[in-house]
């Protein structure tokens, strides 16, 4: 079984593989023991629990984010349904460590945050709830530093419905 | 009882996509019923992919992803043949795991 | 484009309405009924008013006619919602009745890719027989409690059995049979019939003003409207059938709605699936 070295931020939580439930947060090296988080371990709760985007990114990373044309945010012009709405990004940054997702108009910004291990791809699609129009942004970590991209998507009732 | 997890891991070369549809109701705790009153939050707060003991992609989620979640991301490092196990936990302490072969 | 869509629409409607631009068909008071005829003016209106969409196209409804929808749904077709009323449905079918017989049993081909040919006229009966309906005959007919018709259950084997149909075109027959044209021409009628409080006939939104807003919603041609069915609405986060739709519809046009599977809409249920022959069944569908 061959060891991989990661190096993410403070704030950020490890997963390292292995069998156990050790998960460690610090700079620099590791040797990588354990494994996957126990349940819930490190589930970033408080940043979940803010309301305001740049709160809850504060949260999950202790810093702020630039705007970057590196990060591409796909999501619609006008969601067909306030539901369920595909929301994609993916990004030409390198040494990538952490996506995350945030509606700001919805009662809690932070929507979803994954961690992205060495040789995983820095791009995700996901499917998430916008409770009215509002601004969409992702977070990419990269390279220790924080970059965004922002895109208005409309939200109304359906016309066929309530 | 049948998995919640339904996975598709298709690999092409040296890199693995990877989609997931969960059955699930992630419910945001926001939503009242028919009688008015709150239906209280459910949903699924840490969904894990692991190939060779590794974790590849980890996903922490509030309530605002969608019922019935989805997601799609790729790694390296995996060939056909391989197994990822997925697992996943609610913030009501329940789970469900699943492995599957890439194709 | 934000804005106030329902009042301009409402006048839009009532305009168009005057201008009488409804597609009238061949057959008027006192002419013999022509279904063909109706079908190929149905199909020519649609071709003629969105030359840009393949006929097969027409199948995707709101999707076929704008590019930012389409987009969305293309994403979630990846890995559809319906996906799991699909499977429950797979597992259904195949699970024998107490009395050890299967729905293969009741229908020809096992029931594998024969909803295009559904609804159909039964001349014994002298009625429409719709997919749902065969569905709860069959249970009936081997001991079993009959299923809700707008969901649930009833869903997810229909999700099934239209999912063995996926491509084959919809075959409807009208036999020749007074009684069958009849029960066509009142489809017919039913479709171009305003009712309710806002007046709405189903041609005032699907013939009048397909690829339109009806607030955040692109309204559906009428043309391949049931061959997506059945259906998994985000707004019902969940799966529904035909029978789900004409109810909701006629509630929300505030429309007295009639039962699952009555006449008036079984009937309606045969003129909307002739006039959509030759159109590819693409179901189950995933909806807004």
């Amino acid at each position: 079984m061959s060891f991989s070295i990661e190096q993410f931020s403070a704030t950020r939580r490890l997963v390292l593989q292995g069998a156990g439930t050790v998960v460690l947060m610090s700079l620099g090296n590791l040797v990588a023991p354990p494994a996957l988080a126990a349940a819930n371990d490190n589930y970033p709760e408080e940043a979940f629990k803010q309301k305001a985007d740049k709160d809850a990114i504060q949260a999950l990373y202790g810093r702020t984010a630039e705007a970057s044309d590196k990060v591409k945010l796909d999501a619609p012009e006008i969601a067909e349904n306030g539901a369920v709405v595909p929301i994609a990004v993916t990004t030409t940054l390198e040494n990538v460590t952490s996506i995350s997702f945030l509606v700001s108009g919805n009662p809690n910004a932070l929507a979803a945050s994954y961690a992205i291990p060495s040789g995983t791809l820095p791009s995700v699609s996901n499917r998430l709830k916008m409770q009215q129009t509002s601004n969409v942004i992702a977070i990419v970590e990269a390279g220790g530093k924080l970059y965004s991209a922002t895109k208005e998507v409309k939200v109304t009732v359906g016309g066929c419905g309530g | 009882m049948a998995s919640t997890i339904r996975v598709r891991a298709i690999a092409n070369g040296d890199t693995t996509e990877v989609q997931a549809l969960i059955q699930h109701p992630m419910d945001s705790g926001f939503v009242k019923d028919a009688q008015g009153q709150l239906i209280p939050a459910h949903f699924i707060q840490q969904l894990t992919f692991e190939h060779n003991g590794k974790g590849v992609f980890i996903a922490d989620w509030g309530p605002a992803v969608a019922k019935d979640p989805y997601v799609k991301f790729a790694f390296k490092g995996a060939a056909k043949g391989d197994e990822l196990k997925i697992s996943w936990v609610d913030n009501k302490g329940a789970s469900d795991s699943t492995r599957a072969k890439i194709q | 484009m934000r804005g106030r869509f329902v009042p301009a629409l409402f006048l839009a409607l009532i305009s168009a309405a005057l201008a009488a631009g409804v597609i009238v068909q061949a057959a008027t008071a006192g002419e013999t009924p022509n279904p063909a005829a109706d079908a190929k003016a149905f199909r020519d209106f649609y071709v003629k008013k969105f030359p840009n969409v393949k006929l097969e196209d027409f199948v995707n409804g709101p999707y076929s006619l704008n590019e930012d929808m389409r987009r969305q749904w293309q994403e979630k077709e990846e890995f559809p919602p319906y996906e799991f009323a699909l499977e429950s449905g797979k597992e259904m079918f195949a699970t024998p009745f107490k009395n050890g017989k299967t729905y293969a049993d009741c229908f020809e081909n096992g029931g594998i890719g024969v909803r295009q040919n559904f609804p159909y006229f039964d001349v014994k009966q002298g009625e429409v027989v719709t997919l749902e309906l065969a569905l709860n005959r069959c249970r009936a007919a081997n001991g079993e409690a009959p299923l809700s018709y707008v969901k649930d259950d009833m869903a997810s084997l229909t999700a099934y059995m239209a999912y063995t149909s996926r491509g084959k075109p919809f075959d409807i027959r009208i036999p020749d049979d007074p009684r069958a044209l009849a029960a066509y021409e009142n489809g017919k009628r039913y479709f171009y019939t305003r009712r309710g409080q806002l007046n709405f006939s189903c041609a005032s939104c699907h013939v009048q003003s397909p690829g339109e807003r009806l607030r955040a919603e692109i309204l559906a041609p009428a043309l391949g409207i049931l061959n997506a069915m059945p259906i998994y609405r985000s707004e019902w986060a969940g799966m529904g059938t035909i029978s789900r739709r004409f109810i909701t519809c006629n509630s929300q046009t505030r429309a007295v709605p009639e039962e699952a599977q009555s006449e008036n809409y079984r009937d309606l249920e045969y003129f909307l699936s002739y006039v959509s022959n030759g159109l590819p069944i693409s179901g189950p569908g995933a909806r807004p």
